[in-house]
């Protein structure tokens, strides 16, 4: 128990959070980057343009079929070798961005597959171009449908920054590592923080989800 | 590139072979676990519907790097000396299990309720009606999603190079290190994974495409 209370003194308190703020801002950078991205690519890949989405959508796979892990290394560890060196945080948010918009590519792809096909037929006849069709029919109900599959695959995002430790991006898992490597009483003590720490920020953005679902549906 | 492979094969293939091992291992475990954890999340007791709720909310919302090195720095403290790969065998399990869990349990509320009060009309129990009747139904319908959890699986492995369980990954950044060949060997590693994974991916969206 003295552990525990030794453990959670404020300075390691402030330690964890500033890393779990690095773990927030890492994620949302790469949110946004990959939501971006991926609904760019996803289209592409669904718009069946010559040769484009075929080798876009090999690439995708390509990529979604690697572990994150291997693109972690290669963007820190690789890029150099070629004259590109990257800071840690960039490195960090490149890596993620990459395999997280392959990711969020093919859940846009699926989710304007599942808008019958009728759909964009209508607003063609009614005049509409492609593109017009697509941005102001489709792609608004695609969404709806595919809200539950990108929270959780930013969730998973959220969860696997804590792999860039591996490059000693100060994030939460990092600076409770450096905690307990300092005195090995507080690793139960900091594995439970950790626990504590990712699931409420996992949690409630699942529970977001369920009300977005709710809401929009 | 030639060279590479030709003098670093061997840890190479250990790797590839500790990958597919590992992954295996997990998935069978994970599948008997996330079943069970699925039934007690659709039964009828509330005690056991929470027990199973809160099991998978837990292993679903921490990262599978804070719950597979926790098993490695705290069972050895307490329990028994394990080593990398077991530890990271058993965060794997655990992990994976929350996710097949959901999907299992999925695929039970696809079963329309009918099976279920036809099964136990025809004099069945509950048990019976699940074992003979709702599961077999039900793993069907969970065969794709369950195909790309266990893709998840082998990429997810690579967190056994944290713990040092001569996983592909581990081994390639072994050699990366070593040689720092790191483009080349992080490419031939990429291409390994690839093997396992992409056919796989190709083959459940085609399952998917069948069955829908």
């Amino acid at each position: 128990m003295q552990n525990f209370i030794d453990a959670y003194s404020w300075i390691n308190i402030r330690f964890l959070l500033q890393g779990l703020w690095v773990t927030i801002e890492i994620s949302v950078a790469s949110i946004v980057i990959s939501f971006i991205v991926g609904t760019l690519l996803g289209i592409v890949r669904y718009e069946q343009i010559k040769y484009v989405s075929a080798i876009v959508g090999f690439i995708i796979d390509i990529i979604r079929n690697l572990p994150l892990l291997l693109i972690i290394f290669f963007t820190y560890f690789g890029l150099p070798n070629i004259g590109i060196k990257p800071e840690i945080i960039p490195a960090a948010i490149m890596a993620m961005s990459i395999f997280e918009s392959a990711m969020v590519a093919e859940i846009v792809r699926s989710g304007i597959n599942s808008i019958d096909k009728g759909q964009t037929e209508g607003a063609l006849a009614n005049g509409l171009t492609r593109w017009q069709a697509l941005r102001i029919i489709v792609l608004p109900q695609a969404i709806k449908n595919m809200t539950p599959a990108l929270v959780s695959q930013f969730i998973s995002l959220v969860k696997d920054t804590s792999l860039a430790t591996i490059i000693v991006l100060p994030e939460l898992m990092y600076h409770a590592q450096i905690i307990y490597g300092q005195n090995t009483n507080y690793i139960i003590p900091m594995f439970v923080a950790l626990a504590v720490l990712y699931f409420i920020v996992c949690y409630s953005l699942s529970l977001l989800a369920d009300y977005l679902h709710r809401h929009l549906a | 590139m030639v060279n590479l492979i030709a003098t670093q094969w061997h840890p190479l293939l250990t790797g590839l072979l500790n990958t597919i091992l590992c992954s295996i291992i997990a998935l069978v475990g994970s599948m008997i676990i996330g079943t069970l954890f699925a039934l007690l999340e659709i039964s009828e007791n509330r005690v056991l519907r929470v027990i199973g709720r809160i099991y998978v909310e837990v292993f679903r919302n921490i990262p599978l790097l804070v719950i597979t090195m926790a098993f490695f720095l705290i069972i050895p403290m307490y329990i028994a000396k394990i080593n990398g790969f077991t530890a990271g065998t058993i965060g794997l399990t655990l992990y994976t299990s929350a996710f097949i869990a959901e999907t299992v349990r999925a695929g039970i509320n696809s079963i329309e309720g009918g099976q279920l009060e036809g099964a136990l009309s025809t004099g069945m129990t509950y048990h019976q009606a699940m074992r003979y009747i709702i599961l077999p139904q039900a793993f069907r319908v969970v065969i794709p999603p369950l195909g790309n959890q266990f893709i998840n699986l082998v990429k997810n492995s690579s967190v056994l190079a944290f713990v040092a369980g001569f996983d592909l990954m581990y081994q390639g950044n072994l050699i990366a290190n070593d040689t720092l060949q790191t483009i080349p060997t992080y490419f031939i590693v990429g291409i390994m994974y690839l093997i396992i994974t992409l056919p796989l991916s190709y083959y459940m969206r085609h399952l998917e495409k069948k069955l829908a």
